[in-house]
């Protein structure tokens, strides 16, 4: 390895005091056509994936669009506690989540739960993990979208913003020490650009050369706060640039762009062994969570336009083309859905809740004494909330 | 409306959140140094609608909503208590504090001190904390110990509308960095007579707030309704009188009143959300030992959050409520 140092490296620069130049910043990878009338055209020298795969991104995202719209419905009947969507970001989910390996490991933030169902993590445990009854993997511990199951290599979600990042730097280290051609991806949200683990991760990923990818979803929002409130760079994808590592940027809101292009990028971090950082440009059409309402904080006539660049009817008219999507098969795929996700939510929702020793359960390997008199006080103490438990 | 008086003593019903809030914009409108700072905190008001009203009012330059970064929030506060501003930090819940946790106890903490003076930070760092609305691990923790274990810090955590506008305008003529740790739980349920006019509820102060004969529970933020709660169940269900006081200012603690109380009642439990192990029930507990120890007929009691994470379905099973304070007190009472 021949290492320069930054004095060797200089030049002396002859124009005089300006700032550092750095490069270009990268274009918008496209393969839809996105404007008035356009949709379904694919761009010029672009490749359309198979027949299957087609389908498997359009269905994907469909399922996403479907499970989510149930779920709010759900919370706002008070039956779930909170929930947070990825509604308009489907293609961003689901486009890089189809271009991984099985033995790749995924370290998602809030809106990557379709990529859980994509992996394999079944719609029972999905659903389970909303309700937090007895039969959720994680014993009703977390709030709802903190999904997690090691089977389908997603790592379970905590709800503080870029901490994960790290996470997938250290996975991606130490697959390459074991010899593993495994990769792993930290995804984001823009918001989480502004933690400083965000940097940090950066850094290391760069300086250890690690096979990760760091992927953005940059959906504009942050809670009520608007990606330029979060930074002034022009896009996120320069800022890998910063700390000697490649930026991508693709239509998020394209799902053929974000698959190939994360195919692309995925494929030169296991030949390169180096990490990429990828910004997805997509936008968030709905509130942040259930708790927030974004007429109080945005101009909607902007979130409008961005639902006339919807990923599935971007999509949609080339499947038709190709006589593999119509109104009937539609129909069909969403009342299929329906009928899984109610007889889920039934089943979901009669279950009971973890037991109260499961409270005790996980926190060490074994419970230790203190906790064994703790989990034997509750016990004696807790008659009265029994019947109020739910 | 009913709830408004006039004149000079006027007051109106408000809720927690609307007094933090009638505090802000007091501080605001009477010291041009007081800055607000945080996440959303501008043109949406804070999640919890702590800030409603202040951008319109004092404009994005004293109303900062900032990039996603509690280091960078806390900070930069710094910076400005060190130039001679008021800054108000929000951390939008104490669960997403320990990115700038680095900034809170090496540096906002230590400045007297290590300057002999020279440099001081009156930042005002607030933080909805605890439990109680289904928040899992991450929106209910109560990590008051962390700070009152760090020496510089003023922590401070009100039970009421009342004092937590008064607590907030006292911390903001206070020289030193005050955490106020303000109990999300309550902040709408909690509602009750607030004075229009500014006031200040000093800092270092407990409120005997239920006088009693028997014994003394101890409490602060949430857990004061639920002792309040309790006593009236020991007297009307055991004809046990229990005198309850609000904690209000966990550093510097009111040992006096603490004391006085228990020397008197010779029983006492205290009460905390928190974690048990090296809680602030500790420290209390530890403190009235040192202080009542000849006066004391029973051990004291502690009821507290377990030593686990924080659960999501079963928070119930987690957070102290009013059978198991009043099972403690009848410990304390039949020892
Ligand atoms: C460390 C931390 N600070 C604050 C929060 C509160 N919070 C939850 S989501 C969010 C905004 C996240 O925005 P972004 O990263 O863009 O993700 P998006 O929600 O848009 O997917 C904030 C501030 C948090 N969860 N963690
Ligand atoms: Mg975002």
């Amino acid at each position: 390895m021949s290492s320069v140092s930054p004095a060797e490296s200089s030049s002396v620069d002859s124009a005089g005091i300006h700032p550092v130049v750095a490069g270009a910043a990268p274009g918008l990878y496209r393969v839809l056509a996105d404007g008035p009338g356009e949709t379904g055209g694919v761009l010029a020298g672009r490749e359309v994936p198979s027949d299957e795969t087609l389908l498997r991104l359009y269905r994907a995202m469909a399922l996403v669009r479907a499970v989510d719209e149930r779920m709010i419905t759900l919370q706002r009947q008070g039956r779930i506690s909170f929930y947070g969507a990825a509604t308009g970001q489907e293609a961003a989910v689901i486009g890089s989540g189809l271009a991984l390996e099985a033995t790749d490991w995924v370290v998602p933030a809030l809106r990557e739960g379709g990529i859980a169902l994509l992996r394999g993590l079944s719609l029972s445990d999905y659903v389970n993990q909303l309700f937090g009854n007895g039969s959720d993997i994680e014993k009703g511990r977390q709030m709802p979208c903190h999904y997690g199951h090691r089977d389908v290599r997603y790592v379970t979600l905590s709800s503080c913003i870029a901490n994960q990042l790290f996470h997938a730097v250290g996975i991606s280290l130490a697959a390459r020490l074991r010899g593993d051609d495994t990769i792993a991806v930290g995804y984001m949200g823009d918001g989480a650009t502004s933690e400083g683990d965000f940097h940090v991760a950066m850094e290391f990923a760069a300086r250890l050369r690690a096979p990760v990818l760091l992927f953005c979803q940059n959906n504009q929002w942050a809670i009520s706060t608007g990606v330029r409130g979060q930074t002034l760079a022009a896009t996120m994808a320069q800022k890998a640039h910063g700390y000697g590592m490649d930026g991508y940027r693709v239509d998020g809101n394209d799902v053929l762009a974000v698959h190939a292009l994360t195919s692309h990028v995925v494929a030169e971090i296991r030949r390169t062994g180096r990490p990429a950082f990828v910004e997805a440009l997509t936008y968030r059409v709905g509130a942040h969570s259930t708790s927030d309402d974004p007429s109080r904080y945005r101009d909607e006539s902007i979130t409008e336009r961005w639902k006339e660049r919807d990923p599935l009817r971007r999509l949609r008219p080339l499947l038709e083309a190709r006589g593999l999507w119509d109104d009937a098969r539609d129909a069909a795929f969403i009342s299929d859905v329906a009928e899984r996700l109610k007889a889920e939510v039934q089943r979901a929702e009669a279950d009971a809740p973890p037991s109260i020793d499961s409270l005790f359960d996980d926190v060490y390997a074994a419970v230790p004494p203190h906790l064994v008199a703790q989990r034997e006080a509750l016990r004696g103490s807790t008659a009265h909330l029994k019947a109020s438990s739910h | 409306m009913n709830d408004v008086t006039e004149g000079p003593k006027a007051t109106r019903t408000l809720n927690m959140v609307q007094a933090i809030g009638a505090a802000l914009m007091q501080a605001m409108e009477g010291d041009d140094r007081v800055v607000v700072l945080g996440e959303d905190v501008g043109k949406f008001g804070g999640v919890f609608r702590a800030t409603l009203g202040l951008y319109e009012r004092f404009g994005e330059s004293r109303v900062i909503d900032t990039p996603l970064s509690e280091a960078g929030i806390i900070g930069t506060a710094i910076g400005m208590a060190l130039y001679g501003l008021r800054p108000v930090a929000e951390i939008q819940f104490a669960d997403f504090v320990y990115p700038g946790f680095d900034q809170i106890v090496s540096e906002l903490a230590k400045y007297r001190y290590r300057s002999g003076g020279h440099f001081t930070c009156p930042v005002l760092v607030r933080m909805p904390y605890g439990g109680g609305i289904r928040g899992g691990l991450y929106h209910s923790q109560s990590p008051e110990a962390y700070f009152a274990h760090t020496a510089g810090l003023v922590v401070a955590i009100p039970s009421n509308p009342h004092d937590a506008k008064g607590m907030l305008l006292a911390a903001l003529k206070h020289d030193d960095p005050v955490i106020l740790l303000e109990p999300k739980r309550i902040y709408r349920a909690s509602r009750g007579e607030v004075p229009d006019a500014p006031y200040e509820v000093p800092l270092g102060k407990a409120a005997v707030v239920r006088p009693g004969r028997d014994l003394t529970i101890v409490a602060y933020g949430a857990m004061v309704s639920v002792a309040l709660d309790a006593a009236a169940t020991l007297e009307s269900e055991h004809g046990r009188s229990a005198e309850v006081i609000d904690v209000r200012t966990l550093v510097p603690l009111d040992l006096e009143t603490l004391a006085a109380s228990v020397n008197r009642t010779g029983r006492a439990v205290v009460v905390h959300e928190a974690p048990r192990t090296c809680g602030y029930g500790a420290e209390l507990v530890a403190s009235l030992q040192e202080t009542c120890f000849w006066r004391l007929e029973a051990p004291l009691e502690r009821v507290t959050g377990l030593d686990t994470p924080f659960p999501h379905t079963l928070e119930h099973y987690y957070l102290p409520d009013t059978p198991r304070v009043v099972s403690a007190a009848l410990r304390a009472l039949t020892a």
